[in-house]
């Protein structure tokens, strides 16, 4: 906090903001992760029953759209249980922990440029340091004790597993995810969300970036435990992992840190990589540079953190969740390896470009040279792995089929027949059955 | 092909079937995509395209569907043209109910109080639909053809005395020519004379016997009404 109190040390519009401002932005960020936490509930539940043939809720309000309010209101007067073995202090400071960094990483998440905010020219933004995507780093590393101790204060076993698998999902992924940031670091030249906006003045982060862009997207479904990496709480395995013993407002805190952790990601990825509040080029070619200024900003930056909720109820429609082991190879022996070769790479174009090569030239020589000494040996062995593995399946699944079965079999090359979706066959009446009678 | 199991030889590829042609598809071998760029493509295209397809939600008090013909609904106590019941207590149903659902008492009937024709009638029959699964089974053990099955499925209340139903719920409604027992048999003097094609007639020629009854028809109750309470906007098909 010294480093912002210095004014030598603040960023352009971030020292001299009044209270009374502040205090509009500390309220606008907290009512936009709360809406943002409602519409995310309802939108996934909405856009999955969609891709399971369904409609998804329906019932309270126009088109269900008020479902997750009426579940935080069920959920606000549910009866707290609080198991006999329970540490009671940590036991209440845990989904604490959870929810506050949950909210705090948001202050550096810039919405939009420099505005007009009651006659003060004000960023949108409540606050932005020279490290500032650090503190969102910083927030989700905090936001693992909550887990941990909710795990350890439940006083029950599984809890404490499924904190222990929460925990070390969510620091393993974080290497990854830190790593893919650095990149942006190197490119942008800046670790503060405001300038690494302003830097993706021409072309936009997930173009030149993109092994980084697809490493980190991988790595936030991971570090936010959502599907197809929930296995700390695989609803249709286990009860809930390390929030099991927890119920009412408690697991409603829980709920909400988990939701608004994936706004905060999918933020920090339109930060990052998707130019963050800037408008995409088909907007700035029609309608001029006009829609990159004032509060136009906030509708683009909201439509791409939708558009990356998006992602994540895509991915939990379609894959299925991993099995641990599978899960952590992932994580550690490719997101990592690849991650740190690409930092490599990155780095080696810009000292390339620093000593003055051309700028093709420096871009093609580190490629080159990864290409051939990392991707392509990689490869190799990739490839002669599976052919092994491919064999050796083929061999075993001969061998099983030379074994005649004990029992008959249905034939195996069955085709489902079409079917005709039911249509609702005329309403039949109360009056009409009568008239039937 | 012989009904024998031909032992397959490794390396015969595909290993001829004994069921159905083609053999079966192995994962080495049924060329799926999987694990590839394209593999991801489909799986992820596959999830995206269902969004747009048809929903297959049916909104079911509000929306009534017509069952199969033959769904296994809610049972029906028969009666004879005359309005007797076909019922003579045997207890058949019972004993093939695998639920233990049914429970019957037999009665005597006399000249002066005449509920079937015979000697005897069902005096007491009760139906748990807590218990019954609806296999049917009471159905085919039945040897008058008494118990038959409704399309009626609306049997959900929130409360286990009133999911007992009793005779008088299940007799099937007495329809235009006949008359509630008890009373003498009105088809024929003797047991000869009743059960004749002829004096059968009217059940013969296709009749309904009640509306409870007609397969296809959904039989909607309590549901239907509940259902519409939710949206008082919508009056379905209810009258004022």
């Amino acid at each position: 906090m010294s480093v912002l109190a210095s004014g030598a040390q603040n960023l352009p519009g971030f020292g001299d903001q009044p209270i009374w401002i502040i205090l509009i932005k500390v309220l606008a960020v907290f009512v936009f992760l709360v809406v943002m936490t409602l519409f995310a509930i309802v939108f996934e539940r909405k856009v999955v029953g969609r891709m399971q043939n369904r409609i998804g809720p329906n019932r309270t309000g126009p088109w269900g759209v008020l479902q997750s309010l009426a579940d935080g209101m069920k959920l606000a007067f549910k009866e707290e249980i609080i198991p006999v073995l329970a540490d009671k202090p940590v036991y209440w400071l845990a989904p604490v922990l959870s929810a506050v960094p949950a909210f705090l990483a948001f202050s550096v998440i810039p919405f939009g440029p420099v505005v007009s905010l009651f006659g003060h020219h004000t960023a949108l933004q409540l606050t932005d340091l020279p490290v500032g995507v650090l503190v969102v780093f910083a927030c989700s590393a905090l936001g693992v004790y909550g887990i941990i101790l909710a795990g350890w204060a439940s006083g029950s076993t599984y809890p404490l597993l499924g904190g222990l698998r929460s925990a070390a999902q969510v620091i393993s992924y974080e290497i990854a995810m830190g790593l893919s940031m650095v990149a942006v670091f190197l490119f942008s030249g800046t670790m503060s969300t405001s300038q690494i906006v302003y830097s993706q003045y021409h072309t936009w982060n997930v173009f030149p970036l993109f092994v980084s862009f697809v490493i980190y997207a991988i790595a936030v479904v991971g570090e936010t435990n959502r599907a197809p990496f929930d296995l700390p709480e695989a609803e249709s395995e286990l009860v809930g992992g390390f929030h099991t013993e927890y119920s009412s407002m408690k697991f409603a805190l829980f709920f909400l840190a988990e939701y608004i952790n994936m706004v905060t990601v999918s933020a920090l990825a339109t930060t990052l990589f998707l130019g963050g509040w800037r408008a995409p080029w088909l907007f700035v070619d029609i309608f001029g540079d006009g829609v990159n200024e004032g509060w136009w900003p906030m509708l683009w930056f909201t439509g791409k953190v939708i558009f990356a909720l998006f992602i994540f109820v895509w991915l939990r429609g379609t894959l299925p969740r991993l099995r641990y082991d599978q899960f952590m190879h992932f994580g550690w022996k490719i997101l990592i390896p690849i991650n740190l070769v690409w930092i490599l790479a990155v780095t080696s174009i810009h000292v390339l470009r620093d000593n003055g090569w051309e700028a093709w030239q420096a871009t093609a020589l580190p490629l080159a040279i990864v290409l051939l000494v990392v991707v392509v040996p990689a490869l190799m062995v990739w490839e002669g792995n599976s052919a092994r593995r491919q064999a050796a399946l083929l061999e075993e699944e001969q061998a099983a089929a030379a074994i005649p079965p004990t029992f008959p079999l249905p034939p195996m090359n069955l085709v489902v027949p079409k079917t005709k979706p039911l249509t609702p066959a005329a309403v039949v009446t109360p009056v009409e059955l009568e008239k039937s009678e | 092909m012989s009904d024998e199991l031909v032992p397959v030889v490794p390396g015969e590829n595909p290993p001829p079937s004994t069921f159905g042609a083609g053999g079966t598809p192995t994962r080495a071998t049924s060329g799926e995509p999987a694990g590839t760029l394209l593999g991801f493509a489909k799986g992820f295209g596959l999830t995206f395209g269902t969004m747009f397809k048809h929903v297959y939600t049916q909104q079911y008090p509000f929306d009534v569907y017509a069952t199969q013909p033959r769904y296994h609904g809610r049972h029906v106590l028969n009666r004879h043209p005359d309005g007797l019941e076909k019922c003579v207590g045997c207890e058949l149903c019972a004993w093939a109910c695998p639920a233990d659902a049914i429970y019957v008492e037999g009665g005597d009937n006399t000249d002066e109080e005449r509920y079937s024709p015979g000697e005897r009638y069902g005096k007491v029959y009760q139906i748990n639909y807590l218990r019954c699964i609806f296999c049917g089974l009471c159905i085919e053990a039945c040897p008058t053809r008494s118990l038959t099955m409704s399309n009626q499925y609306e049997l959900a209340l929130d409360n286990r005395q009133e999911l007992i139903y009793t005779k008088e719920q299940l007799m099937a409604p007495l329809l235009p020519g006949m008359e509630a027992p008890p009373h003498p048999m009105r088809l024929g003097d003797d047991d000869k004379a009743y059960y004749t094609v002829e004096s059968q007639a009217p059940l013969q020629q296709g009749e309904a016997q009640s509306t409870a009854n007609v397969a296809g028809v959904p039989i909607t109750g309590n549901a239907h009404q509940v259902g519409g309470l939710h949206s008082p906007d919508k009056n379905f098909g209810r009258q004022g």
